[in-house]
């Protein structure tokens, strides 16, 4: 096991090299200038040769990539050129605002998601089944960009249940942030929670044509039991992956929910930072979601092998 | 010396009146982007000046009428030769530190605008050779040669003083926890998500400041924007768009406060900027009139902007006072367009490539521009280039016309100098003429308006002809607000400024 591990977290040194090659390089197939971004109406030759000169931009490729490495592999990230705030900074104020979002969303998705999907499965080809599956069909139409909009008219303007946008830290005030991030994390589960519901549906209507369904049913037991116990247990396992997979990709920010929703989270300071050209939060965010994407990777790898001893081999 | 007496009435005034003691209030107002770094030496962006009339007296401002008004400055002199200037302070302001603002603090900022590095003030003072604290109330500016703009320069960020001690503690972090002298002092930034200010109780002017703690929170679309100020989790919203005018005049609840931009929105066409520009478009300057004839300025504001905006042709807007009249906004002619193009001998349709950034509002008036001047013989070919792209492109040469905006200055110098002037910084169209390079430099060194727009009129008959800008109309920056905030008045920068505003409960 231990040479197992130890093989793997070798492997992760050439991952991480290539990575931030790959992150490095593809920024600067960017067009712009990030000094003439960052000028913005201030273009004088001067002053940008002097920020040029200041961020290292007037140097080689391969020693500006240097410099960050060396920077990274002594834990500084670098500092926004927009901003003057050093990027692990950005990172960590950023990082609670979107796993709260994240995992709220997920939250919202599975149920439900899972519930539409067992009750579709349930009442197959009746009058609840096409209504769930045309909601389901709606749900993953659905812009969330409309649907965002759409909801702060209906809740904050109409209604004023909620805030329009905005974002108040769990810590800050448990209640009010669970009102700011209601809606953006409701517009963010609503189209995977259709997702869900369709390969909920199709594996619990597997599951209940399955020998051992049918075993339950003729020992007598009561067909919620049936349905909860027997069928769901195994026909969630494609759906928890899913639900993981999703969780991974949401993790690295929602551009749109959170421009909408005003939400500070991974998203809108990746745009930001790539509209504005500013390299070092753009390497530092995205340095830091693939480590996290790889990290999570070994642990799913280690927990395989953890689970099923043959692959130790 | 010139004496301003109008801040000691407003004081007096003020003091009269009283004010009473109510409930905190706070106002929590919607920018349209997140704002930069909040140094005033280190900021560019227009957002962050919003911040900063909050955040950061200057030694002077402006007033309804663009006339410049003393603010942490008492008064000005200028020399007979125009190379000295010297300015007398107003005592017993404070930074928000507890330092004193005195001759040596403003010395200290000044000199930390022009030699810092990466200071984007470094151009706005170039004109200025040395300072001089002569006395704690005292400063005195040697400048290289007269230069006129200089005291607008000081009504901004140039002209903003920060607390030296707290400049020299934290260098170029500054911006993450500023100093100043303004109304309201620094609370706390989180990125992207909003700025918090608190009252200044040593204000100079604490008597007319009325609210206890402002929200700056960029909320970048919109119609979000707009949403959130009507469901009331804004008080107030800076550039509402001209076409949610009649809804947001049509609610009870809502204030609207605009004025006509200090800037424009124009096409600069690419005249001998590089290759791109030696086509028929950019080499005769009869095919740009032509283009310009082809125009409807008039159907572009009420198309696009309901009527909202102002149609202009010129670098300031109709109601500045530098507006040179004799030269009014040409109507639409398209049969003199045709005329033009056939004198000028191009065969039509005349494509031109139109680099267009992208954004709903610029677009939507590049297609109406493609549609009129279709019409009078040229084949507009709209590319939408992301910002940040266009403006290499721009440096580079790479287009033939380019929809450029321009937020406008307090002193016409900043809206022609820069753009025609041979060889200067945004001169992208690559315009040059040692006739007009004269008259805008004799521009910088009269004292006078009158003289100064003598000048202008020389060389706005021959940019107007023959110049690589074609202006088209200036923007309202439209200040939006809840009913409840009363005594709020909009000045022509479109900044906010919170004097005498008053939020009920």
């Amino acid at each position: 096991m231990l040479r197992f591990l130890g093989r793997r977290l070798l492997q992760l040194v050439p991952t991480l090299f290539f990575v931030s090659v790959i992150i490095f390089g593809l920024q600067q197939l960017l067009p712009g200038d990030p000094a003439l971004a960052m000028a913005g109406e201030e273009r004088d030759p001067a002053v940008l040769e002097q920020v040029r000169k200041q961020y290292r931009l007037d140097q080689p490729l391969h020693v500006q990539y240097l410099y960050w490495v060396g920077g990274v592999l002594s834990g500084n990230l670098g500092e926004s050129m927009r901003l003057k705030e050093p990027v692990i900074t950005l990172i960590t104020q950023k990082f609670p605002v979107t796993l709260q979002l994240a995992l709220m969303a997920i939250a919202f998705s599975l149920t439900i998601g899972v519930t539409a999907g067992v009750i579709s499965a349930v009442k197959r080809d009746t009058a609840v089944d096409y209504a769930v599956n045309v909601i389901a069909l709606w749900g993953i139409s659905t812009p969330n960009f409309w649907l965002g909009i759409m909801l702060i008219f209906l809740f904050a303007v109409h209604l004023n249940w909620l805030p329009a946008s905005g974002y108040v830290g769990f810590l800050d005030d448990p209640w009010m942030s669970l009102k700011t991030t209601l809606l953006p994390a409701f517009v963010l589960g609503n189209s995977f929670a259709a997702v869900l519901m369709r390969h909920t549906r199709s594996a619990m209507l597997q599951a209940m044509g399955s020998d051992y369904v049918r075993t339950a049913r003729a020992k007598g037991l009561a067909e919620r039991r049936v349905v909860l116990k027997h069928a769901l247990r195994n026909a969630l396992t494609p759906v928890v992956t899913l639900g993981a997979l999703e969780l991974g990709t949401l993790l690295s920010g929602a551009v749109l929910t959170e421009q909408v929703f005003s939400i500070p989270g991974f998203g809108k300071l990746i745009v930001d930072s790539v509209f504005n050209r500013d390299y070092a939060v753009v390497q530092g965010v995205t340095l830091i979601t693939a480590t996290t994407y790889i990290l999570l990777n070994l642990v799913a790898d280690v927990a395989y092998v953890l689970i099923n001893p043959r692959l130790r081999s | 010396m010139k004496r301003y007496g109008l801040v000691g009435a407003a004081m007096a005034a003020a003091l009269l009146t009283g004010s009473a003691a109510t409930a905190e209030t706070t106002l929590r107002i919607g920018l349209a982007e997140d704002p930069d770094v909040l140094d005033p030496t280190l900021a560019r962006t227009y957002v962050g000046r919003i911040v900063f009339a909050s955040l950061c007296d200057k030694l002077f401002d402006i007033d309804q009428n663009i006339n410049i008004v003393p603010q942490l400055a008492l008064s000005h002199e200028t020399s007979p030769d125009g190379k000295t200037v010297t300015i007398k302070l107003r005592s017993g302001v404070k930074f928000h530190d507890g330092e004193v603002m005195d001759g040596e603090a403003v010395r200290a900022s000044l000199e930390r605008h022009m030699t810092m590095q990466g200071s984007f003030r470094k151009p706005e003072l170039a004109a200025v050779e040395s300072i001089e604290a002569v006395d704690p109330l005292t400063v005195r500016l040697h400048l290289k040669a007269p230069f006129s703009p200089l005291i607008a320069q000081l009504t901004d960020r140039a002209g903003m003083i920060v607390s030296p001690k707290a400049a020299k503690e934290s260098g170029d972090k500054f911006g993450l926890k500023p100093i100043c002298a303004g109304p309201f002092k620094f609370v706390e930034r989180v990125q992207q998500d909003r700025i918090v200010l608190e009252k200044f109780a040593e204000y100079w002017n604490a008597a007319n400041i009325h609210i206890d703690r402002v929200v700056f929170r960029p909320i970048t679309e919109s119609t979000v924007r707009l949403a959130n100020l009507k469901s009331g989790s804004l008080e107030m919203i800076e550039r509402a768009l001209a076409t949610d005018l009649p809804q947001i005049r049509a609610d009870a609840k809502l204030k609207v406060a605009t004025v006509p931009e200090l800037g424009y929105q124009g096409i600069t066409v690419n005249i001998g900027k590089s290759e791109a520009g030696k086509t028929a478009f950019g080499k005769d300057p009869r095919v740009i009139q032509a283009f310009s004839l082809s125009l409807d300025r008039e159907a572009i504001t009420k198309v696009a902007f309901n009527g909202e905006f102002l149609p202009g042709n010129q670098w300031v807007s109709p109601n500045n006072p530098y507006y040179q009249s004799k030269f009014p906004v040409p109507k639409r002619d398209v049969a003199k367009a045709r005329e033009l193009l056939k004198a000028a001998g191009v065969t039509t349709p005349l494509t031109i490539d139109f680099m267009v950034p992208n954004n709903p509002e610029t677009r939507q008036v590049a297609e109406i521009v493609q549609a009129m001047a279709g019409e009078a013989g040229f084949d507009i070919k709209i590319r939408v280039t992301e910002f940040a792209t266009s403006l290499k492109e721009a440096e580079e040469g790479r287009y033939q016309a380019y929809m450029l905006a321009w937020s406008g200055r307090v002193d016409p110098d900043g809206n022609v100098y820069i753009f025609h002037k041979t060889k200067a910084p945004q001169n992208y169209g690559g315009y040059s003429n040692a006739d007009v390079d004269k008259w805008l430099e004799e521009a910088r060194t009269k004292g006078s308006l009158a003289d100064r727009k003598a000048a202008y009129e020389k060389a706005a008959e021959k940019l107007l002809t023959e110049g690589s800008v074609v202006y088209l109309y200036h923007r309202l920056m439209i200040i939006a607000h809840s009913a409840n905030l009363d005594g709020y008045q909009q000045l022509p920068d479109g900044l906010i400024r919170l004097s005498g505003a008053r939020l009920r409960p």
